[in-house]
């Protein structure tokens, strides 16, 4: 029943078929006799939350984990690797999120490194240039084989550790979520080398949180859910509502709720400013902006990587100190001398590297919360361990916080709960003023809702907040007025009827005229 | 930011133009040979005699064994460590040598041992290393503390080398023209950069070298043998301290405890002034080469100008390392 499509007479036999798969740790049954086939020549979506067992199960088929039940097969042949270059070495490699090369080496060596073309017991330069042009040509890709990684994007150093991974002649190529930090352009390009392979065969496992990349790209998918298969579907039979409730295993008005109550907030978003900076601005980081928050508004930051949203967050907030301009507070100057002064004034600052320079990851939920609290109260003063235990208990609610034990590690939760803890903790400190750096990044449909509700309630009941988000859609769908931001400048402000699509016109400045292509 | 088209779009070839002709990986030690120039033109419009082909050959005669030890502590740096055993590892080499020379051991066999022995103390301190996850810092810390206690186990005072075949390697000269000699040292010395060129740009181990010095763990899960080369480089330091010990003990002709004090800071100051850098993951041979023979170059010029403390070298020395590390990290920022 969980495997339906399972007799379609014309299908070829699986490349790689996974049979009764269970992994378990101490305590924990990760993945609980999964099935799931992938065949060559098709890019095969695995979906799930966080936490639902997708990496597990691909760490289970690479060797990195050994199940404790299950055979895995591979081209009929039944597998058990030791570890990644084993797999690699029968034809499975895997892409992570994170680039994995060398930046100080030339592009050509990191495709080749460890199998270049040698003479006289040298690597040979040039061949290895030579077969690495070929390679990449072969995907497409023109670049210069001898430029060094670190010199181009991340974007393309994703797509060098493809040519990389395909290099081996690989059958299965793994794609553990290498869309996340790329901009649409980018995205469009990995897909079109995507299909190059797949069109030559090769059959791609693929990992996204992103919905629309995930039916753009894929011909079928497996779901799971709490280490579980939930089905096996052909994408193009699978509707976006029936896959997302399948992920979730609820149905999803949350959604439109969302925007209702953001409809709402944005009919009573006062006019009365929170803060208004004028002309603020520092050398090499954003150009100088002026811009003016109001009580009970969302005001959304939207633009590509590196477009200088995370930074012009970062100057209101005293991260990076501006060089130019004022900032005024409930109508005083603020001079923003760093993050304390910013909290003093009742600005929260929730960074998009939660792990980074958010949470204390070997606390506990408690421990996380209270270290705001006491914060906020000042040392000399004690808080009740009454009131403490009230307020722990009232956030963990509040913000549907898993597992709901204040005693759990806030390293051991997921990233969605990891976000909800941080953002618990600025919470806590009743800020005027919330800014918010991509907090949905990352983390399951189910969690990026229930934040997306949160911000639109606390709007609601006053708060000002500053949404930063690579997705146009959270971002239109959550503020009031959004400040599109391109070259590390500000480029325009729209109101509340602004679209996805007037966002990436202005983002992409898409002349009227079509595009003179140099020859 | 740029307007230059990213180099995915499109199909049309992009040749990025102009970056090709001076890789910036080059410049730094492109900047100590100008360096280097600098400080030999200076002693050139000050002193007579310096512009002499005899001052060059002494620069490498009598630098031979810190251009080996610099040679050896590049493969190190480059994948991201440290040696600083390798001055108490000359000075093990040279009392080893003198001693098993005093004890009638013939030379060849003394040679060996002396190899041998550095090799396996490098191969010590590799394994540590690797297979304990121990800092370089600190196990090369005590392998410097063991290596020079070593020495005093061997004998406390300085012995002579009285050897005939050592004494004949010593002071032999091999002329280059009429005027200018240079010795066996030398040509040791430039064999070994020449073979460590090779090994470290020419072959996978030295560019799993750099790849380790670039991201150990993605040469890791590149499949890369990453065990095999963090151990080797740490043998290649241990082996060429103990050649540079046998040089050493050439151009002293005697092995003694107190031999070589604070040379590993010698080298590694060399390697890095040479524009390797210390985070690992980029340099050059003959950058090193290039920052033994400024450091040596420095030292010509206190002792032609005479009156000045040859402390002074050390004065200089320190500026100029402060001056390399600081460049290289204004380098790096400019970098996307």
């Amino acid at each position: 029943m969980s495997v339906d499509a399972k007799q379609a007479p014309a299908e070829p036999t699986p490349l790689v078929r996974m049979r009764g798969i269970s992994v378990e740790f101490p305590g924990v049954k990760a993945l609980q006799e999964v099935d799931f086939r992938l065949f060559p020549g098709e890019v095969h979506a695995l979906m799930g939350e966080n936490g639902a067992g997708k990496s597990t199960l691909i760490k289970a088929l690479t060797g990195v984990y050994t199940p404790a039940a299950g055979v895995t097969t591979l081209d009929g042949r039944e597998v058990s690797f030791s570890g990644p270059a084993e797999a690699q070495a029968a034809g499975i490699s895997t892409v992570y999120q994170e680039v994995n090369l060398c930046p100080n080496l030339t592009v050509a060596e990191n495709i080749l490194l460890g199998r270049e073309p040698r003479r006289f017991g040298a690597v040979d330069g040039r061949a290895t240039r030579a077969r690495a042009a070929e390679l990449l040509a072969d995907m497409g890709l023109h670049i210069d084989p001898g430029s060094v990684l670190a010199e181009h994007p991340i974007a393309v150093q994703q797509l060098v550790a493809i040519a990389r991974a395909v290099a081996v002649d690989a059958k299965v190529l793994i794609l553990d979520e290498p869309t996340s930090s790329l901009d649409q352009d980018e995205v469009a390009e990995l897909f079109r080398i995507m299909r190059h392979l797949r069109d030559r065969g090769v059959a791609i496992l693929f990992v996204s949180h992103f919905l629309e990349q995930v039916y753009e790209i894929s011909d079928r998918m497996t779901v799971l859910r709490n280490g579980r298969l939930v089905g096996e579907h052909r994408t193009s039979e699978l509707s976006r509502l029936d896959l997302v409730s399948l992920m979730i295993g609820r149905e999803l008005g949350a959604l439109a709720e969302v925007e209702r109550l953001a409809g709402q907030a944005g009919e009573e978003a006062s006019t009365v400013p929170v803060l208004e900076a004028r002309g603020v601005g520092r050398k090499g980081s954003v150009a100088p902006f002026d811009l003016r928050i109001n009580r009970g508004e969302v005001v959304g930051l939207a633009g590509l990587l590196g477009s200088g949203r995370t930074e012009l967050a970062r100057l209101l907030f005293g991260a990076d100190r501006p060089d130019s301009g004022q900032v005024t507070v409930d109508g005083r100057a603020l001079h923003l001398r760093g993050p304390r002064a910013a909290i003093a004034a009742g600005i929260a600052f929730c960074s998009e590297d939660r792990k980074g320079e958010g949470v204390v990851a070997d606390l506990s939920i408690r421990d996380n919360l209270i270290l705001a609290m006491q914060a906020a109260n000042g040392w000399a003063r004690p808080i009740p361990r009454r009131v403490k235990d009230q307020l722990v208990e009232k956030w963990i609610k509040a913000l549907d916080i898993r597992p709901a034990n204040p005693d759990a590690l806030v390293g051991k939760l997921s990233g969605g709960n990891q976000q909800k803890v941080l953002l618990a903790r600025w919470l806590v400190t009743e800020p005027k003023l919330l800014i918010l750096d991509e907090p949905t990044r990352g983390i399951d449909i189910g969690a990026k809702t229930q934040i997306q509700k949160l911000v639109a309630e606390l709007a609601q009941e006053g708060m000002a907040v500053v949404y930063i988000s690579a997705e146009l859609e959270e971002v239109v769908r959550l503020s009031h007025r959004v400040v599109v931001m391109k070259d590390r400048a500000k480029v325009a402000e729209l109101d509340q009827n602004a679209t996805v699509d007037d966002i990436m016109r202005l983002i992409a400045h898409v002349d009227e005229r079509p595009e003179a292509v140099a020859a | 930011m740029t307007t230059s088209a990213t180099p995915v779009k499109g199909k049309s070839p992009l040749a990025l133009p102009g970056r090709r002709s001076v890789p910036g990986r080059v410049v730094p030690v492109i900047a100590t040979f100008v360096l280097f120039v600098l400080l030999f033109g200076v002693g050139t419009a000050r002193y007579d005699g310096f512009l002499s082909g005899q001052v060059v050959a002494n620069l490498f005669i009598d630098n031979a064994f810190l251009i080996v030890l610099a040679v050896g502590m590049t493969f190190v740096i480059v994948t991201g460590g440290i040696d600083l055993s390798v001055g108490a590892v000359v000075a093990l080499s040279t009392m080893v040598a003198a001693a098993g020379l005093q004890a009638g051991l013939p030379a060849p066999l003394v040679v060996l041992l002396v190899l041998a022995m550095g090799s396996t103390l490098g191969l010590l301190m590799g394994l540590v290393i690797h297979y304990f996850e121990i800092q370089p810092f600190i196990v090369t810390l005590a392998g410097m503390f063991l290596a020079r206690g070593l020495c005093f186990v061997v004998g406390v005072e300085s012995i002579s080398i009285k050897d005939p075949t050592f004494r004949t390697f010593a002071t032999a000269a091999i002329p280059l023209s009429g005027t200018v000699s240079i010795t066996w040292s030398v040509v040791i010395a430039l064999a070994i950069v020449a073979v460590a060129v090779w090994v470290l740009h020419r072959t996978r181990f030295g560019r799993t070298a750099y790849a380790v010095g670039g991201n150990e763990n993605s040469a890791m899960l590149m499949g890369l043998p990453v065990a095999r080369v963090k151990v080797g480089v740490y043998v290649i330091s241990g082996l060429c301290s103990a050649i540079a010990g046998l040089l050493f003990s050439l151009y002293m002709l005697s092995g003694y405890g107190l031999h070589a004090v604070g040379m590993e800071l010698d080298a590694i100051a060399a390697v890095v002034i040479g524009g390797t850098l210390l985070s690992g993951g980029a340099g050059y041979v003959l950058g090193s080469l290039l920052g033994v023979l400024v450091l040596g170059v420095i030292q010509t010029l206190i002792s032609f100008q005479g009156t000045l403390s040859s402390w002074w070298t050390k004065i200089a020395i320190g500026t100029l390392l402060l001056l390399f590390i600081v460049m290289q990290r204004v380098f790096m920022r400019r970098q996307p």
